[in-house]
């Protein structure tokens, strides 16, 4: 477990630790300078060690990440962030992996990477920076733009049919699912420990704003007056209520999640699901309820189960050859087979 | 003890050298009966070279044209450099194979077939109209007619075993005969059969039943009354295995990795003809190497960037169309100064072409595929077991210099075979990194530590106090950071060059086999080199001038090659392709070169070679 570094630790970080003298150079009012904020503020408290954090990233906006972070860093090619992470990780487990990546980068070119990596289940923290368009290349919608998005390659809207992140996570075999808000800070810091913690792929999918190209994308998950009936914050072993003063709750009847009152008498607290992060078949309908707008938006940990990371395999398999066969021998495998002698 | 010491046959012919192809249906277990005559040939001290050829398909239809398999093998008792032009015997599994195979049978050369499948639908599914064991179409040829299959049930009759089990013992008969014909012992093969099956004892017993009976028919039949001896070959003294190229690229990158004390990580997405590489290797993790079967190409040389970023020795195989695939990521190792491996098993394009079959073709994109100004270095082996020189030449440079290399072999050096004298370890060069834990506060990433490798540091994460980020944006020549001056990028791109130009100093200079001036070079690359040297041996012993280099670095060239090369009126280049070392040698140093090209997914043969060398030869006597 990543944590266990913590006692050999004479370093005290602080986020200064993290920061970088460059220039940020986002956007003014960019979702992503919370996101790079929380990190630097987060980062400190999880008793690693600085040199042991490396930050991967693909190309886009949110990819020039890792130039602001003050760790071992690598900015790659568009798509490819989760691939290289994946053989950095393998090389070397005793490091903190941590990739930015967004929703082209992603999701796009980088779709397949993506579910391998999850599926194998590495040791890594994935941050999704979604914010539903394409920003570094000046606004062209994304694979989770909605359907009859107008954007410059799309005068006539888009007809394209947005992926659903977290239902797509569940797909790939995800072992950690959360999503978050770049204006939540508290929320997000939470999320980007609890990420840190889990033992194996996480995905934390964050809500960003493209101030330029997509302002409005999250506009009542954020606004006061809206959001308390938009999100629905999850947390486990608690009922699934929202709304200003948590009347609200989801309901299954049957099959189907519905939204309930409780202020109209006819429902109480009891009704109300109780979410269990490990049930995958909750995981579901919750990841079902991001595109629906009769239901709120869940935040938090929607998903998380244990299983073996791909890394903890691979050196297990290279202990039990060397248990079986004994440590490599070059002469041995020279020899393997059948040899002869000239004089 | 032994049954080969007590030999049926009536009469001995000593001979140099011969060739012999094994040919039958995909499912007749050809290659396997290849290899076991190739491991026994290797036994009794003959030098020798092989070619497997099967189909694309992994079950084309039982006995069609498309599904028959072979294995052919050169052996003497001198220097064998390819696996033999034409065939002296050829042995046929079924009336398929015969009609594959006939065309490239020497004239008078000896026809074994197994006659039980010489059957109407056999024939049919071949396209012979009428029986050729029975017609005059085979009358140039000695033909050995055998009812292989009925020689079979019969030895191994009190066995509990299926028709389908009998049949598939009817090659080990084929062996056995070739094994009286040739006079080489059986026991190695009855070893091998052992350990193969050993939990199925009655399979072990129908396979031996069948060799013996194979070697013990020689001698019995009219036609076979002759054997062959050929003596030992005269090789430099030490251990030898036989080894095909595939396989000794495996073990040179473990070698490189004992070597090296770097860890070896080696990902790969299976494609045909690079795979072997990837199942052997899985088979060394006792080593603690790391193996990463990838969900693409993509994937597979981009982990491999990963961990070479975490201080590897990372490594990726493939084929052409998976190289394609790499493309954009090898220029992020370029720009990122990271030490890669690429090894490139060509086979016979473009696109998906033809898959199981060899070519030379990725030169121009070994050497130019990227965008922009992207150089690396590429190398290509020469011979199976150059193989294994070249891959460790390859990590030795990628890891010294902190760049990208290219090895190139093909489909023929990769499942061809040759005796390979032992490499040892400690005879192995040594291989430095640049991998540093200290610098005493002032470190910067990108700055060149050793200015005669023109290496970067390679600084890995996990080291207290190098944190630095790297990256696919130009960067300043010192710092690292991100920099989009025009003068600093024109300063980067000229040093990506001069990182591979300066590999040249460390190459040694090249010389030619015959004389070092005259009429007349043969310059080749990769896979020729065993069909130009055995032509131009040839050549020479007829008494003409005529001289042969050949090129394991590609890029760059060594430093001498141009001097070599002006001292020759005219140069001969053959190639797999269509010219492609041929155009750089003259964009490189304006002289000009003939090109002989052939691009049918087979190697030169050396009649081929020798042709158009003494067409060469004979023009320039006549000027
Ligand atoms: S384009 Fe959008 S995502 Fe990119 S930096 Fe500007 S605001 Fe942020």
């Amino acid at each position: 477990m990543p944590d266990e570094t913590n006692a050999s630790m004479p370093q005290v970080l602080t986020r200064r630790d993290f920061t970088t003298g460059r220039t940020v150079r986002w956007c003014p009012g960019c979702g992503d300078y919370s996101i790079l904020s929380q990190i630097q503020k987060t980062f400190p408290e999880l008793g690693r060690k600085k040199e042991d954090f490396v930050f991967v990233s693909g190309i886009g906006c949110s990819s020039r990440f890792p130039y602001y972070m003050d760790t071992y860093g690598f900015h790659t090619i568009h798509g490819r962030a989760t691939s290289i992470a994946t053989g950095l990780k393998m090389a070397n487990p005793d490091l903190s992996v941590w990739i930015a990546t967004g929703d082209g980068d992603c999701l796009s070119i980088g779709g397949n990477h993506f579910i391998h990596l999850l599926r194998r289940n590495l040791d890594i923290n994935l941050l999704l920076f979604n914010n539903r368009i394409y920003g570094l290349t000046k606004g062209q919608y994304s694979p989770t733009s909605e359907f009859g998005k107008v954007t410059k390659s799309t005068p006539q809207g888009s007809i394209d049919w947005p992926f659903n992140p977290p239902a797509l996570a569940l797909g790939a075999a995800a072992t950690f699912i959360a999503r978050s808000i770049d204006v939540e800070s508290k929320h997000l810091q939470e999320m980007i420990k609890a990420a840190y913690k889990h033992h194996g792929t996480s995905f934390l999918e964050i809500y960003q704003k493209c101030i330029i190209f997509n302002n409005d994308a999250f506009l009542t998950l954020t606004e006061k007056g809206t959001k308390a009936d938009r999100q629905l914050l999850l947390e486990d072993g608690k009922p699934m209520l929202f709304g200003k003063d948590l009347t609200q709750g989801i309901y299954m009847d049957c099959a189907c999640p519905e939204v309930i009152d409780l202020t109209d008498g006819k429902y109480s607290i009891d009704d109300v699901l109780v979410h269990d992060k490990t049930d995958r078949m909750k995981a579901l309908i919750l990841s079902e309820m991001t595109y629906r707008p009769e239901f709120p938006v869940p935040l938090g940990i929607i998903y998380e189960v244990e299983k073996n990371t791909y890394e903890d395999l691979t050196y297990q398999q290279i202990d039990q050859a060397v248990e079986k066969v004994g440590p490599g021998d070059m002469d041995a495998i020279l020899r393997a087979g059948h040899t002869w002698e000239i004089k | 003890m032994s049954e080969s010491k007590k030999r049926p046959g009536k009469s001995v012919k000593e001979v140099d050298q011969v060739t012999i192809r094994f040919a039958g249906d995909s499912g007749d277990g050809m290659q396997l009966t290849g290899s076991q005559f190739t491991e026994t040939t290797g036994i009794v001290g003959n030098d020798l070279a092989t070619l497997p050829d099967y189909p694309a398909e992994i079950r084309a239809p039982a006995g069609s044209l498309a599904g028959v398999s072979s294995f052919q093998i050169q052996f003497g008792h001198e220097d064998i450099q390819t696996p033999g032009d034409q065939p002296d015997v050829l042995v046929v599994m079924n009336p398929a194979a015969l009609k594959v195979n006939l065309p490239e049978l020497r004239r008078h050369g000896i026809i074994i077939a197994n006659k039980s499948t010489f059957n109407t639908r056999n024939l049919d599914l071949a396209e012979w109209d009428v029986n050729p064991l029975e017609g005059d179409a085979l009358l140039e040829y000695t033909v050995v007619s055998i009812d292989m299959t009925l020689m079979v049930e019969k030895a191994l009759e009190g066995l509990r075993l299926t028709s389908k089990e009998v049949a598939r013992s009817t090659n080990m008969f084929a062996l056995g005969l070739l094994y009286w014909m040739y006079d080489r012992p059986i026991e190695n093969t009855i070893e091998f059969i052992e350990a193969k099956f050993k939990s199925r004892p009655e399979i072990v017993e129908a396979n031996k039943r069948a060799l013996q009976a194979g070697y013990n028919f020689g001698g019995t039949n009219r036609l076979i009354q002759t054997s062959y001896r050929v003596s030992k070959a005269d090789l430099p003294p030490g251990t030898y295995r036989n080894i095909m190229g595939n396989h000794a690229v495996a073990l040179g990158l473990v070698a490189a990795s004992q070597k090296s004390k770097l860890p070896l990580f080696y990902a790969s997405y299976p494609i045909t003809p690079a795979s072997d590489i990837l199942h052997m290797i899985s088979h060394y993790h006792n080593f603690g190497i790391i193996t990463f079967q990838a969900e693409d190409e993509i994937a597979a040389v981009t982990s491999a960037i990963g961990a070479s970023f975490a201080g590897s020795l990372a490594v990726t195989g493939t084929s052409g169309p998976g190289m394609a695939l790499m493309t954009e990521a090898i220029g992020l190792a370029v720009a990122a100064e990271l030490p890669l491996v690429l090894v490139n098993v060509q086979r016979a394009g473009p696109s998906t072409g033809l898959p199981t079959k060899t070519e030379q073709a990725d030169l121009f994109q070994a050497m130019y595929g990227r965008n922009a100004e992207t150089p690396v270095v590429v190398l290509a082996a020469a011979t199976p077991s150059d193989c294994f020189s070249m891959v460790y030449e390859a990590c030795r440079i990628a890891v010294r210099h902190m760049v990208p290399v290219i090895l190139l072999s093909d489909t023929y050096l990769g499942s061809g075979s040759e005796p390979w004298r032992l490499a040892r370890l400690e005879d192995l060069p040594p291989i430095e990194n640049h991998m540093i834990t200290d610098t005493n506060g002032s470190f910067h990433p990108f700055e060149i530590v050793d200015p005669k490798t023109m290496a970067r540091g390679w600084a890995v994460p996990g080291t207290p106090g190098l944190e630095h980020r790297i990256g696919g944006l130009e960067k300043d020549a010192v710092t690292g950071e991100v920099n989009y001056e025009a003068e600093n990028h024109e300063q980067m791109v000229r040093r990506r060059q001069k990182k591979v130009d300066v590999v040249a100093e460390y190459i040694p200079p090249v010389a030619t086999f015959g004389d070092e001036s005259g009429n007349l070079l043969v310059l080749g690359w990769g896979s020729t080199y065993g069909a130009i040297r055995a032509t131009v041996e040839t050549v020479r012993e007829k008494g003409h001038p005529v001289s042969h280099l050949h090129l394991r670095h590609l890029n760059p060239f060594p430093k001498n090659l141009g001097d070599v090369l002006v001292k020759f009126r005219r140069i001969l280049v053959p190639e797999i392709n269509l010219g492609q070392l041929a155009r750089i040698i003259r964009s490189e140093y304006l002289i000009d070169t003939i090109s002989y090209n052939k691009v049918q997914g087979k190697p030169f043969t050396t009649g081929e070679i020798e042709e158009k060398v003494m067409e060469l030869l004979k023009e320039t006597e006549d000027a």
